[in-house]
């Protein structure tokens, strides 16, 4: 049990230390998915089964979905502006 | 501020941090050896007094249900709060084909491929079922409202991953999500009312208890854990649909 706890705790710190050193913020999405699994999984070691059902759920799936979609919003505004910019640049030219 | 004086920064606050930490815990009571009274309080209430056999379950929906009410209010504001940032402002504007066909080839979302279709809609059912189970059986094993809602709100996104939006919406009659969001909170007050009227106290357990470790036990309990599961799935399942709306299906003025 011991043996578990430990290596649970170690997983745990290189997990959460791979998603904060990740610079893509997609990738880094992944990461924290990830990262919210092995958190359950802890939990679950540590006996808390009550925690650990609600954070697969919102670990593993609710909180990186939202950072996905605002993500994805962000990154087509962007293409947008880029487009506006471009189209005046165009007609300036023109 | 360079790299270098970053470093030094991040080590110096990191072994300060550190330091305290260890210093905070070297006196904790090692795993498992809890010395407070309460952990044996708790223990040996619940299945005497309450005939619940999950302790968890036992704090949270009659010992301490009133912080439980106060939690899912908290659930249900934030709700309101997604909804209202993520509204339709008067420069955007909803395209009819919820996003089906986009401007662009390299931003439209790829056709999910057949095994991706055949595992998430066959995963849909017993996701339901093991959910209805978790809200269900919240006084006899661990889970609850709370946990089974949550499983219970991630079904339909599992039918988005599988289909559109489109089919999101089919399912999820937003008016009937909404409405069990707030049946939820009221079913929860009506029943802290019951106890306030039968008992003298607002969430008094003054149902008959039955039998621990049978689904029928706990009293009020099982009542409180249905009506959570309603507000946390409507409540997960409304934000879920406006994040989804806001980025799948809302365009600013003049984009195309």
């Amino acid at each position: 049990m011991l043996i578990m706890q430990v290596a649970i705790l170690a997983f745990v710190a290189v997990t959460g230390t791979a998603v904060v050193l990740t610079r893509d913020p997609t990738n880094q999405v992944i990461g924290l998915s990830f990262y919210g699994l092995i958190l359950a999984l802890m939990f679950f070691i540590y006996q808390a089964p009550d925690v650990a059902l609600s954070q697969i759920v919102i670990g593993a799936v609710a909180l990186p979905l939202m950072f996905m979609l605002g993500l994805s919003k962000i990154r087509r505004n962007e293409q947008q502006r880029e487009e506006l910019k471009s189209k005046q640049k165009q007609e300036k030219a023109a | 501020m360079n790299r270098n004086r970053r470093h030094v920064l991040f080590f110096v606050s990191a072994a300060v941090l550190f330091a305290l930490l260890a210093w905070g815990m070297h006196d904790l009571p090692p795993f498992g050896h809890y010395r407070g009274p309460y952990g044996d309080l708790v223990n040996s209430a619940t299945v005497y007094e309450r005939h619940i056999t999950d302790a968890i379950t036992a704090v949270n929906f009659d010992f301490r249900g009133f912080d439980t009410l106060g939690e899912e209010s908290i659930l249900f504001m934030s709700v309101i709060g997604v909804g209202t940032l993520l509204r339709r402002q008067t420069k955007e504007r909803k395209k009819d084909d919820a996003g089906e066909s986009d401007e662009l080839e390299t931003r439209r979302a790829p056709d999910p491929s057949d095994a991706v279709k055949v595992i998430t809609l066959g995963l849909v059912g017993p996701l339901v079922v093991y959910g209805l189970y978790i809200v269900t059986h919240g006084q006899v094993t661990p889970g609850g409202g709370f946990q089974g809602g949550v499983i219970l709100a991630t079904a339909p996104l599992l039918v988005y991953l599988a289909g559109d939006l489109k089919t999101f919406k089919h399912i999820t009659s937003h008016s009937l999500v909404e409405l069990g969001e707030a049946a939820g909170i009221f079913g929860f007050v009506a029943i802290g009312l019951l106890g306030l009227a039968l008992g003298g106290q607002f969430l008094r357990n003054v149902l008959p208890l039955g039998e621990a470790g049978s689904i029928f036990s706990g009293g009020t309990v099982p009542l409180l854990n249905l009506a959570t599961a309603l507000a946390v799935a409507g409540g997960f399942i409304s934000a879920i649909y406006a994040f989804l709306e806001q980025t799948v299906e809302m365009r600013m003025e003049g984009e195309e």
